[in-house]
């Protein structure tokens, strides 16, 4: 599937057309909805907060920020046709019109914390002979860190199109003084794969709650294993045989969550001639 | 626009940032139309907890932009949680929730005491975004 960041500038992307398609479509709405759970879920808010809606659209987000744990918001996107739609469904948060790249303009310690829905990707594209991506970046997370309190937290999902994309958020948020990372929820399949971008500003003031990390495994050990192993059958060193390589991706697939035969002892041989 | 958010929000222009003077934005009373929303539940939990953060001084000039007076000139202050409330208190942050998260601007125009560029609010949408000299 193409890449809306491809198409055009997120403010012409989203017209009155693609805003009412995206906002009407019931698999957009329970994916979004999805997402926003297990961003709160990782944020691990107080109820009752403050938060900063980052691209937040017309507003599937911050429906969500509202229902679960009487959060107020505040939120900010740069397209008006999102607004608009956002404007007919009776939102409580606050809306605003708003460019990410040229800094969320908002005082230092206003917010709790802050969220994004497939949003910051969008920060990597250069839609303009004067946008530079590394400085709105920059400029997006120093303002970002500002605008949270102390000990304030920062969840983002997003799309990156690559690697490259992924290092440069993470370097542009490491320079603005965020600690934390790179969250990825079901990181074998292609198809379901998410990125969330947990962050925090500081240690948290006494009594609050830091991120909630249960559940996410920590696998640079996996990661490194799987990748030996990846550039030794490349080398030819090892030869795997027909069993192992069945064995290999039948226990690859069942992670994807598809469904897979049974192993049992004729997995993997050769079928009897017939005459 | 929260009258809330008003009391947050300053001028996104970058020159500005080491200004003193791009918060608060100064509204002008004449032309804002202010709307009253009164379908917000009250949440007492949530007050308490911004109300620490509201800078007072802000609020009682973007207040008199606005052409509202019944504010107290010091900010009243409360215990840190819900069940300590009196009952005197749990007025004041009643009236204070009215103002703040019922009260909102649906059309007007905000302009940084800095930079003196104006911002547009219609709909109750204010609109930031920036021309590209001053980005």
């Amino acid at each position: 599937m193409s890449r809306p960041e491809d198409l055009a500038p997120p403010e012409i992307f989203y017209n009155d057309s693609e805003a009412n398609k995206y906002t009407g479509s019931t698999r957009v709405q329970h994916i979004q909805a999805k997402m926003t759970l297990r961003a709160l879920e990782l944020l691990n808010l107080q109820p009752c907060s403050f938060v900063l809606d980052v691209g937040c659209g017309s507003g599937l987000s911050g429906e969500i920020l509202t229902q679960e744990g009487d959060h107020v918001w505040c939120g900010l996107d740069i397209s008006p046709s999102m607004l608009a739609t956002g404007l007919d469904r009776e939102l409580e948060g606050d809306l605003m019109l708003q460019d990410m790249g040229t800094g969320v303009p908002f005082r230092a310690g206003s917010f709790d914390a802050a969220i994004s829905i497939s949003a910051i990707q969008w920060l990597c594209n250069a839609d303009t002979s004067y946008n530079d991506p590394k400085q709105r970046m920059m400029r997006f997370f120093n303002t970002l860190y500002a605008a949270l309190k102390k000990g304030g937290k920062f969840v983002a999902q997003f799309y990156p199109k690559n690697d490259i994309q992924v290092d440069d958020i993470l370097q542009s948020a490491k320079v603005a003084g965020f600690s934390g990372g790179l969250v990825v929820d079901d990181p074998e399949s292609k198809k379901n794969k998410k990125y969330y971008l947990v962050l925090s500003s500081g240690a948290p003031p006494l009594g609050e709650e830091q991120v909630n990390l249960d559940g996410v495994t920590m696998d640079e050990e996996n990661i490194k294993q799987t990748r030996q192993l990846r550039q030794r059958l490349k080398n030819g060193k090892d030869k795997e045989s027909a069993k192992t390589f069945i064995l290999r991706k039948k226990e690859l697939m069942k992670r994807r969550g598809r469904k897979v035969a049974k192993d049992s002892k004729f997995t993997g041989r050769k079928r009897r001639h017939r005459f | 626009m929260k009258f809330l958010t008003t009391n947050f929000l300053k001028c996104p222009v970058k020159a500005c940032d080491t200004s003193n003077d791009n918060f608060p934005l100064q509204f002008d009373g004449g032309k804002c139309q202010l709307v009253q929303d009164e379908s917000i539940e009250f949440n007492p939990e949530f007050m308490l907890n911004i109300i620490d953060r509201v800078d007072w001084a802000a609020l009682l000039k973007v207040a008199g932009e606005l052409g509202s007076v019944t504010l107290p000139s010091k900010k009243p202050t409360f215990p840190c949680s819900v069940p300590e409330l009196t009952e005197v208190g749990m007025a004041v942050l009643n009236d204070l929730h009215v103002m703040l998260l019922q009260t909102s601007i649906t059309e007007g125009e905000m302009k940084c005491r800095n930079c003196g560029h104006i911002y547009y609010i219609k709909n109750g949408i204010p609109n930031l975004l920036l021309p590209p000299h001053l980005v």
